[in-house]
């Protein structure tokens, strides 16, 4: 006769499921508790910042701290929304356009050095941000800016919109923060479109060339259109990279004028120390937006870091 | 002998290049030529000002042997040599339990992910007051259990395990890996251990860990990478400080830079981190030969 366990199999593993079920609530809840403390924090009053015991929620919603942030007279926080959108706004747009073109031809068109060029995609991912920041800093202090002179002419008030058209080199403008991504600058996204264009069957491109379309017509109206799910991981990817970038603008930009709001937050910080709330609720904002994008595009968040183990932070 | 391309071929190959163009200026531009740049910087001494002076070896040796270089050295050897593997751990065990069967998956997913949409600033400038001494979440906690109240960014032996501590919030990455590693792995085999007896502790071991060894190595090779070269929480909630302690290497060579424009100084530094992170890399993949099982 076989010995009877003490608890029956099913009933074990129910207890161990629930166990489980528990644990990982814990977890979870834990993993939540700084956003859910920065927010409620920010919504505070002063006298409930720095209770013992912690307040969690407060008693009356202090939406005047978003006022109060917004209305800084040190830290103009719409002036950096303005330059953090203008800058991310640009640098996703090229991301996404030069990777599409360059993983097109890494995946779909033989050419002569094809494998090297891919090597060295490859390559610039593995340098660490800074060996190449020191360089490209000096490199864009000796930049001219062409075309400000007549920019200005257009318009004075263009002045107003973007207070960097009249400097003198790419430093203190977005043009570094900018440029670079329209030539590629990030690797990873090459390598994510190639991964993706390589996966469509060749065939669809024979039969386009049979009919006579040119590599533009098969790359435009053929493939593109398929890559959308590619494209959009690319997209939220790149949105995320340069929104939350704090080295390239700390580095490129010093005029207040020119900052972003990753920036900003910083010095909001330091201006701010004591005042809890205020800093929470500048916090906030700049996380509201990331917390859009990610539930609207959670599908490619993941699905992006799960077929290419890459993305986020 | 090579065959001569034909007209064809020769207008493929120019497609071909012309579609590549963006990267290939970019990387001569924004890569190649900074980097031989950066190399020649390494043996001068500028400040920006005058004129770059050639220094020889100098900035070299200096880097090799200033204290606060060696002690950034220690500190991202530190910080990066305890985080990585808890980073490891806790992601593959969030990510084990996501796979099994529970309520909610997606949405603790989702919990599980959500810290690292946090931009790095907003999440330093939360965290800097999370470890408060007196108000923030963590002492509050403590004093529940009737822990004192800890100094954990002040106190230079508590700041470098509070930035660990604060590093595993952020294993969202990590963790979508591993899920998605763990839905692919055969679960007939999974069943054949099942029926031969072995409880689900020895199911996890014998199979699913080792089949998960090549995640495991991709996690640890990025962590690792990413560990190393961490710095804007530090730049902000502690500045470096107390006494150094969290002066990690990209502060040191960011400082060293921007601050006191010692360019030459500054490049030289971040060679040494480059060697170090690419030699930390070889290590990985060599010693990955051991452990890391790959299916024939």
């Amino acid at each position: 006769m076989t010995r009877q366990p003490l608890l029956s199999r099913k009933l074990r593993s129910a207890l161990g499921t629930g166990l489980l079920q528990l644990v990982m609530t814990i977890a979870v809840i834990s993993f939540l508790v700084p956003t859910f403390w920065m927010v409620s924090s920010s919504l505070k009053a002063s006298t409930e910042i720095f209770a013992s015991p912690i307040v969690w929620i407060p008693k009356q919603p202090m939406w005047r701290n978003y006022a109060d942030v917004f209305n800084s007279p040190a830290l103009p926080m719409l002036r950096f929304a303005f330059n953090t959108l203008f800058i991310t706004a640009l640098a996703v747009l090229g991301a996404v356009i030069s990777s599409a073109l360059v993983g097109y031809s890494l995946a779909r068109i033989k050419f002569p050095g094809r494998d090297v060029i891919f090597a060295m995609v490859m390559a610039t991912t593995l340098l660490p941000e800074i060996v190449m920041l020191i360089p490209r800093f000096i490199i864009f202090r000796n930049l001219p800016m062409f075309g400000a002179d007549d920019a200005l002419q257009i318009s004075k008030s263009l002045l107003n919109v973007l207070p960097w058209l009249d400097r003198p080199t790419w430093l203190d403008t977005p043009l570094p923060l900018i440029v670079p991504y329209w030539l590629a600058g990030t690797g990873l996204y090459v390598f994510l479109m190639r991964q993706f264009f390589r996966g469509i069957p060749m065939e669809l491109e024979e039969a386009a060339v049979m009919d006579g379309a040119s590599r533009w017509q098969i790359f435009w109206r053929i493939l593109m259109p398929l890559a959308k799910p590619a494209t959009v991981s690319v997209a939220v990817f790149a949105l995320f990279q340069h929104y939350n970038s704090y080295l390239e603008p700390v580095i490129f930009l010093n005029n207040k004028d020119n900052w972003t709001l990753a920036m900003a937050l910083r010095a909001f910080n330091d201006t701010y120390a004591s005042q809890w709330e205020l800093v929470f609720a500048a916090a906030t904002i700049m996380v509201i937006p990331m917390v859009i994008l990610f539930i609207v595009a959670q599908r490619y968040f993941v699905e992006g870091i799960a077929t290419t183990g890459f993305g986020g932070r | 002998m090579l065959r001569r391309p034909s007209r064809a071929e020769l207008r493929q190959w120019l497609d071909g290049y012309l579609f590549a163009l963006p990267f290939l200026i970019g990387f001569i531009v924004f890569f190649l030529f900074p980097m031989v740049y950066s190399a020649w910087l390494a043996f001068q001494k500028w400040d920006l000002i005058g004129s770059p002076e050639f220094v020889g070896l100098k900035n070299i040796t200096r880097a090799l042997s200033d204290e606060l270089a060696t002690k950034s050295l220690y500190n991202s050897a530190y910080y990066t040599v305890i985080a990585v593997p808890l980073q490891l751990i806790l992601a593959f065990l969030i990510a084990l339990a996501l796979t099994q069967n529970i309520k909610f998956k997606a949405l603790y997913r989702a919990g599980f992910y959500m810290p690292i949409i946090i931009p790095v600033v907003a999440t330093a400038v939360v965290w800097q007051r999370v470890f408060h001494p007196d108000s923030g979440i963590i002492n509050n906690l403590l004093a529940i259990f009737g822990v004192p109240a800890q100094r954990w960014l002040s106190d230079p032996d508590m700041s470098k395990p509070a930035f660990i501590f604060m590093s595993l919030w952020s294993i969202g990455r990590m963790m979508v890996i591993f899920i998605a590693g763990l839905g692919n792995i055969p679960t007939s085999l999974l069943e054949a251990a099942s029926i031969d007896g072995a409880g689900k502790l020895r199911q996890t071991l014998s199979i699913t860990v080792p089949l998960m060894t090549p995640l495991i190595l991709y996690n640890s090779i990025i962590a690792l990478i990413n560990s190393f070269q961490t710095w804007v929480p530090a730049d902000i909630m502690t500045e470096g400080g107390p006494e150094n302690s969290t002066l990690f290497v990209v502060l040191n060579i960011y400082r060293q830079g921007f601050k006191f424009f010692n360019m030459g100084y500054a490049s030289a530094l971040a060679w040494e981190l480059f060697a170090i992170v690419m030699g930390l890399t070889l290590v990985q993949f060599i010693s990955s030969r051991k452990w890391v099982y790959y299916e024939q």
